[in-house]
């Protein structure tokens, strides 16, 4: 399988803080090349989602989905089907906003149906959000009018239908104690 | 009537039924040993905190129970790092506690403050920094149980001073673990089984290699039986070495870059490999590919991780290795099947030690290990350090019922003293020895003064060549000859040093001596130094 083929995992943790670290440190010790990453809360508070893009071949990513399976406040690690997903990110592209060429930036931005939320004398921001592919597009798009800063989040994804990736459904079992 | 954080750290260790634990204080742990002189814990005093960690591995191998070691915070926690991670290389039960500083301090770079949980995230199994007081008996519960369970290994509980110090009203013990990301698999996939015995049934010319994986199931019985049962030969990794008898006539010996000459003709003659609990370390097998090239692949591991790692496997089995192991038995003997017997012969004739020949009026240290063996009780604990020492002990040592113990998978120097202390205390009727070379010795000689101060039945061989033999003979062959650093003069006449602890002790320098040396080694109560002079050109095989 070719190296540079992307895998979208979606990977539910414990939501405590050091998580993170352990889930990023692992990626770099075992040399695995993450593409992006987001983090955000579930609609449990108690556990939060990472969603990761990697790059690389079969033996990679499994190897990567079993390495994160023996992280212990890794609940759950899911790799999203080709197709079976919806994926997008939320960008930022500061263009230059010369005059005389600001009506062919308000209609590609129309276009790509991009917001323009912030304008000033001599620059126009842009927000996208879109796919990885579509936000490449824009990018090329804007690159001849003088693009002077890009700020982009890791690509979040929800499975299509009715399929959720969610922690066996329960409650944290209450244990009993016995004295010290 | 309150309790503070170090008691309750206390009343978990009694809970788990720690009976003895090694360590080294300092300002951070201080409540923690202050509340340990209410406890009958056995603490062990080491001489520097790596040692604590060594020794824990040593204590956790031998009796099958979690190892605890204790430091402080700063060099104490960054100190233990290398057996911590030599722990995790080698699958090790511990738990290992650090002080830390007061939690309003943390990142403030305080006096002997490390950020340890942090250091040592590729080297644990799991790790905690508790902030809470309250945490503590989850924390403790939780710790000994990963590290006890699925693949074993170590787990790091960072303290800070403040949470040892704060009181509670009341504290309980949980009964159980609740850990949602964590439920390792235990029963082996019946299908898989199946299709492993059919495998079996078909193959011609089937091996056994047997890993560590095979004592940390406590899998010594089943792997015995399913051996005699179907008559199938095995190879050992180094960590495998006496999950077989050593003389056992279908053990083929260790495998690998240093083993046996017949251990890896028969995997390379293979047409079906059964990998019980040993992850293919480059060691083990430099070329993993090419075996996999003609054979077909059983790989059993509680670790689904390691499976498809370093080798391509036909047939996986993630499981307790004694549970798949006994029902695989079960599976075949209803199936009536033997090896082959001409792949059996075959590999039986390739049951002999390589070793070249090498000439020497010193010592010969392979010759002495057998014989060494030869003195030794059946149930006895060896362990070898790294370097050529531990070569020689590998290929040499016979195991009856008895451990091999090393520092497999990481080869950390400094093992052998320390971790011979830690099987001791664990398992005091049984005769415990350490063998290292004159380069291992002093990483670790300082824990002369444990063993003096425990009073412990530890004999140690030291193996002197002046060199650092293992590096030397690398240079040998892949530079030249050029010896670079490999020169130990400068030593210290360990005769002498051994008795400035009172520790009586013998230099041997010909083969003559050594009957007469073991001899005086065994009839001594208490610890022992054998000085074996042996030729500093001396090879490993």
């Amino acid at each position: 399988m070719d190296q540079s083929m992307k895998t979208t995992l979606s990977v539910l943790v414990e939501n405590h803080a050091g998580v993170l670290s352990k889930v990023v440190g692992l990626f770099s010790r075992r040399g695995f090349n993450i593409d992006s990453l987001a983090v955000g809360v579930t609609e449990n508070p108690a556990i939060s989602r990472i969603t990761i893009v990697v790059a690389g071949g079969e033996y990679t990513v499994e190897q990567i989905e079993k390495q994160l399976n023996k992280v212990i406040p890794v609940i759950k690690v899911k790799r999203l089907a080709e197709g079976k997903y919806i994926s997008r990110m939320l960008t930022f592209f500061k263009v230059s906003f010369a005059a005389s060429r600001r009506s062919e930036l308000m209609k590609i931005a129309e276009l790509m149906s991009a917001r323009i939320v912030d304008v000033s004398k001599s620059t126009l921001t842009l927000e996208f959000t879109d796919t990885a592919e579509r936000t490449e597009t824009l990018e090329s798009l804007l690159r001849p009018y003088g693009i002077k800063e890009v700020v982009r989040t890791g690509a979040i994804a929800i499975e299509k239908g009715e399929t959720v990736t969610r922690s066996q459904k329960r409650q944290r079992m209450d244990i009993s104690e016995s004295a010290l | 009537m309150s309790v503070s954080g170090a008691e309750i750290m206390v009343k978990c260790l009694e809970k788990q039924g720690v009976k003895a634990l090694f360590g080294y204080p300092g300002a951070a742990i201080c409540p923690f040993y202050d509340a340990l002189l209410q406890s009958s814990i056995h603490h062990v005093l080491v001489r520097q905190e790596q040692n604590a960690g060594h020794a824990a591995s040593g204590y956790a191998r031998a009796s099958g129970e979690v190892g605890v070691c204790v430091v402080t915070s700063g060099p104490g926690a960054t100190n233990l790092i290398t057996a911590v991670a030599s722990a995790y290389m080698d699958s090790i039960p511990i738990v290992a506690i650090t002080g830390q500083v007061r939690s309003d301090l943390l990142g403030r770079d305080v006096f002997q403050e490390a950020d340890i949980t942090g250091a040592c995230e590729p080297f644990t199994k799991h790790s905690y920094l508790v902030k809470q007081t309250a945490d503590l008996p989850r924390v403790f519960r939780e710790a000994f149980h990963i590290a006890s369970t699925g693949r074993p290994g170590p787990v790091l509980i960072d303290v800070p001073v403040d949470v040892q110090q704060n009181r509670l009203e009341r504290a309980g013990y949980p009964d159980k673990v609740d850990i949602i990301g964590y439920k390792p698999s235990v029963s082996g996939h019946a299908v898989q089984i199946s299709r492993a015995a059919e495998a079996i049934q078909k193959a011609k010319r089937p091996v056994i290699c047997a890993g560590g994986g095979v004592f940390s199931a406590g899998a010594v019985q089943a792997l015995r039986r399913l051996v005699e049962q179907t008559g199938i030969p095995a190879v050992c990794t180094m960590m495998g070495i006496g999950a077989l008898p050593t003389a056992h006539p279908l053990n083929l010996g260790m495998l690998g870059t240093h083993g046996l000459k017949g251990a890896n003709a028969a995997i390379h003659g293979a047409d079906l490999v059964i990998l019980c609990g040993a992850r293919v370390g480059d060691r083990a097998m430099a070329a993993p590919d090419q075996v996999a090239g003609h054979a077909k692949i059983i790989h059993i591991d509680i670790d689904p991780a390691e499976i498809g790692k370093n080798m391509p496997a036909s047939i996986p089995i993630v499981g307790d290795l004694r549970l798949v192991l006994d029902k695989l038995g079960e599976t075949l003997e209803a199936a009536h099947i033997r090896c082959p017997d001409d792949w059996v012969q075959t590999c039986q004739a390739g049951r002999v030690p390589y070793t070249r020949h090498f000439s020497t009026n010193l010592v010969n240290p392979k010759a002495l290990i057998r014989l060494l063996s030869d003195r030794l009780e059946e149930d006895s604990i060896l362990v070898a350090d790294v370097g050529q020492n531990q070569i020689w002990s590998a290929n040499h040592y016979q195991v009856k019922r008895g451990r091999f113990l090393t520092s497999g998978g990481m080869g950390t120097m400094g093992y052998s003293v320390p971790a011979a202390i830690g099987a001791k205390l664990a398992c005091p009727g049984r005769q415990v020895v350490a063998v290292c070379g004159d380069g291992s010795f002093q990483m670790q000689m300082m824990e002369l003064g444990t063993l003096c101060q425990e009073g412990l039945d530890v004999k140690i061989i030291v193996m002197t060549n002046h060199r650092l033999g293992m590096v030397r003979e690398l240079q040998d062959k892949g530079y030249g000859g050029r010896q670079s650093g490999v020169n130990l003069s400068g030593s210290p006449d360990f005769i002498r040093l051994a008795a400035a602890y009172g520790i009586p002790s013998r230099r041997i320098v010909s083969d003559e001596e050594a009957p007469s040396a073991l001899e005086s080694l065994f009839s001594t109560d208490g610890p022992f130094l054998l000085e074996c002079r042996v030729d500093e050109k001396e090879p490993s095989l």
